[in-house]
């Protein structure tokens, strides 16, 4: 069974379809072109190449030299290689903002770093962030790391001010970005030049899953997190998932190619989504404005339901979203970027993220509101069971 | 019909789950996601979440994790916690399947379209020749759990289905390892799933509320002893009360939270004649309880039950419950559950004053 013909996917912020090419493009490496790119002989050189292209690529679209791209094994590696990476080779601590990905935040907190509230965009507050790095507060700050793209809400950071801003009030700390949800919508060539550091993850653009980058411009020196045979240039050792790498630098490279035509034609169908939304549904938030955000983050909060009965109706009709990240056991956690925000809690508890991407079509959004207001219409109509919570306890 | 079934990894609901399918229904597996923090068994650690849905994929059935830390929170550890400051012993369980099993999760069931909600539990909804449902014991006596489950209203009865009611755990167990489930074998919970067994209770509470220091008097008010935490201390206890060895067996038979003094006596003076029960649930109506001149009480999860007469406030909210023999006091907050002559039927329950 093919999912694409059977489901309405609205979750490309959670992972994307891959694109044929790159599937086509991994192929080789996992049958005849199986050696290790490390080895000496010529089977071993070709298979290189291979990698070698593969980085090329993937410099030209970051806009940076090849030899600042390190493979790793996830976007969540590459996020906590730098930063893990920055304190152990130059102590201090790390600064975030409260909306990023767990895969940052908690790497941040991990080693007793500071974050810094959001505006109700979800945007790292520019002032509080000014603040966190110009008090005198010992330990010194050595990375800070702000996300390009909010992978719940989908607004967008300034990259540019916040690099300002922390070369004029730290000059000696590092910046990194997760740009994990970035490579769809935003050019990349235009956000590496103000930061040292910068993660990517191919499965969010096309590419499969288990392959990550994190750039590290000319100058920065981490201490690595694996230790072992010295791949990529000492930075990250272990040996190279060939098949991934090429095919996420496929995917990248057509990502890059179609990018701005995607944008315009994604923006239309969310705009879409969102209006038919807002005008047929009474209280309903479009929880971050379109001029903030990229073209397919569709989130909103409705009140007066649950994310979870809401999901589950939605799935039932084969729809797939999203509300917030699920934890070990596969439970829907409140959402963290929501509370930075300050969404008040009668909207919060309905969040619902639909995000929209390159397999998402005119009839995947007529799909999708038709089941929507239906079942949020239901589940805001259904009469409450009347013994809840009550029974044998006064009120 | 469009059941829910609620999974918490142990065998029972999976077994549970397996009959629900055998029996030809839609069914949807849920396992209820209750305490964030330290566990290490119950209902809400990863690993049972794993087994769970395992099972759940054997059977081929859809497998759903609802997030109610937020409710447990709120209605059973919160209370649990306060409770203690109060001298009052509450048990967690009930008030979870008060709350949460029978209240949340069935009011979700229903906004979602299922006609039913079903547990592991050993208990039975059996048609009444009053009118309604009977809430039934087990069938395997021993492992019985109507008494956790004895608030279910007529209302919820209707709905609700316990498949496994109806066999004994080696059934149980048998039909699991027929079905090369992977729950076959698995112990069964014992333990309040937020409470650890390295930390236990002391631990949770001491972390959460302030421990108070307590003298131990004896009856005629001589000082005896002293215990570090006036919080921990339950009617009936007899070890750890600082007291010297060697004298006759002697009980906490009072605690003055306020004051902080413990009394220990014999066990006549743990001994009444009967109890003040509040909060009481009905599965049918206090007058159906009224028409049995005795009953039988349960006042622990698998204690032995013992006759008495109720003396029913106009009101059904409360009861005095009159032991035919003298028992031994039961702590307040407890359940105290309501059978009848035969012993098979809940007739209702309530909290120990």
């Amino acid at each position: 069974m093919n999912a694409r013909d059977t489901l309405t996917y609205l979750d490309h912020a959670a992972t994307t379809p891959m694109r044929a090419e790159a599937v086509e493009a991994m192929l080789p490496f996992l049958s005849d072109r199986f050696a290790n790119p490390s080895g000496s002989h010529r089977f071993a050189r070709s298979v290189r190449q291979a990698v070698d292209e593969a980085r090329d690529v993937v410099a030209d679209v970051v806009g940076c030299q090849p030899g600042e791209v390190v493979f790793t094994g996830c976007g969540t590696e590459s996020d906590n290689a730098a930063i893990v990476g920055t304190q152990r080779r130059h102590g201090g601590i790390a600064v975030c903002a409260a909306a990023e990905h767990h895969a940052v935040l908690h790497a941040v907190q991990h080693g007793g770093g500071r974050v810094v509230g959001v505006d109700a965009a979800g945007r790292v507050d520019l002032d509080a962030l000014a603040a966190a790095l110009a008090s005198d507060a010992s330990p010194f700050v050595s990375v800070v790391s702000v996300m390009t793209v909010n992978n719940e809400v989908g607004s967008i950071n300034p990259m540019r001010e916040i690099a300002e801003i922390v070369r004029h009030h730290a000059p000696r700390a590092l910046l990194h970005t997760d740009a994990v949800q970035a490579p769809c919508w935003i050019d990349l060539r235009t956000i590496t030049p103000h930061v040292d550091l910068l993660a990517l993850s191919a499965h969010k653009f096309g590419g499969p899953k288990g392959v990550g980058v994190l750039i590290e411009r000319q100058g920065t020196v981490l201490e690595p997190l694996l230790q072992g045979g010295g791949q990529e240039r000492d930075r990250r050792s272990g040996t190279h998932n060939v098949a991934g790498i090429v095919a996420m630098a496929e995917a990248l490279r057509l990502t890059d190619i179609e990018r701005q035509a995607e944008n315009r034609r994604l923006a239309g169908l969310r705009d879409r989504l969102v209006d038919s939304l807002l005008q047929q549904l009474p209280d309903v938030i479009e929880t971050v404005p379109r001029d903030v955000k990229v073209a397919g983050s569709a989130h909103v909060c409705i009140a007066g339901i649950e994310s979870e009965s809401l999901l589950y109706l939605l799935d039932e009709a084969a729809v797939c979203a999203s509300a917030a990240s699920a934890c070990a056991s596969g439970a829907m956690e409140p959402s963290h970027v929501l509370a930075a925000m300050g969404v008040e809690k009668r909207y919060s508890l309905g969040a619902l993220r639909m995000s929209l991407g390159r397999t998402t079509t005119d009839a995947d959004i007529d799909c999708a509101l038709e089941v929507l207001v239906a079942a949020v219409r239901r589940l805001r109509g259904a009469p409450v069971h009347p013994a809840v919570g009550m029974k044998g306890v006064p009120a | 019909m469009k059941v829910m079934i609620a999974m918490s990894g142990g065998v029972d609901s999976s077994v549970a789950a397996a009959l629900l399918v055998e029996q030809g229904h839609e069914v949807v597996g849920v396992t209820m996601r209750l305490w964030g923090g330290e566990s290490d068994t119950g209902c809400c650690s990863v690993s049972d979440v794993d087994d769970a849905r395992r099972v759940a994929q054997q059977l081929g059935i859809d497998h759903l994790v609802f997030n109610f830390t937020d409710d447990f929170n709120e209605h059973v550890v919160n209370p649990y916690v306060q409770a203690h400051t109060q001298g009052i012993t509450p048990n967690p369980c009930i008030e979870c399947n008060r709350h949460v099993k029978f209240a949340r999760l069935s009011e979700r069931a229903t906004l979602l379209g299922f006609d039913a909600v079903a547990t592991g539990h050993h208990a039975r909804a059996t048609p009444s020749l009053v009118s309604g449902f009977e809430l039934e014991r087990g069938a395997d006596r021993a492992k019985d759990q109507s008494y956790v489950v004895h608030m279910i209203d007529q209302a919820e009865l209707a709905r609700t289905m316990f498949p496994v009611g109806a066999m004994t755990k080696p059934e149980v167990r048998a039909h699991a390892a027929r079905l090369g489930l992977r729950t076959a074998t698995k112990p069964d919970s014992q333990d309040v799933c937020f409470i650890t067994s390295t930390g236990g209770r002391s631990t949770f509470l001491g972390t959460r509320i302030p421990f108070r220091s307590a003298t131990v008097v004896d009856t005629s008010g001589a000082t005896v002893g002293e215990v570090p935490a006036v919080e921990m201390v339950t009617l009936g206890q007899r070890r750890g009360l600082g007291l010297t060895g060697g004298a006759p067996k002697r009980f906490v038979v009072d605690i003055d939270i306020e004051h902080a003094v413990v009394t220990v006596g014999d066990e006549a003076d743990l001994l009444t004649q009967g109890h003040l029960v509040r909060n009481m649930t009905w599965v049918h109506s206090p007058a159906h309880a009224a028409a049995f001149a005795t009953v039988l009480v349960q006042c622990s999860a698998h204690g032995t039950p013992q006759p008495a007469t109720l003396a029913i406030e106009s009101d059904g909210a409360s009861v005095n419950v009159q032991w035919n023999q003298p028992q031994r006091r039961i702590a307040a907050g407890q359940s105290m559950v309501l059978y009848d002559p035969t012993d098979r039927f809940v007739l209702g329950g309530g909290i120990c004053a």
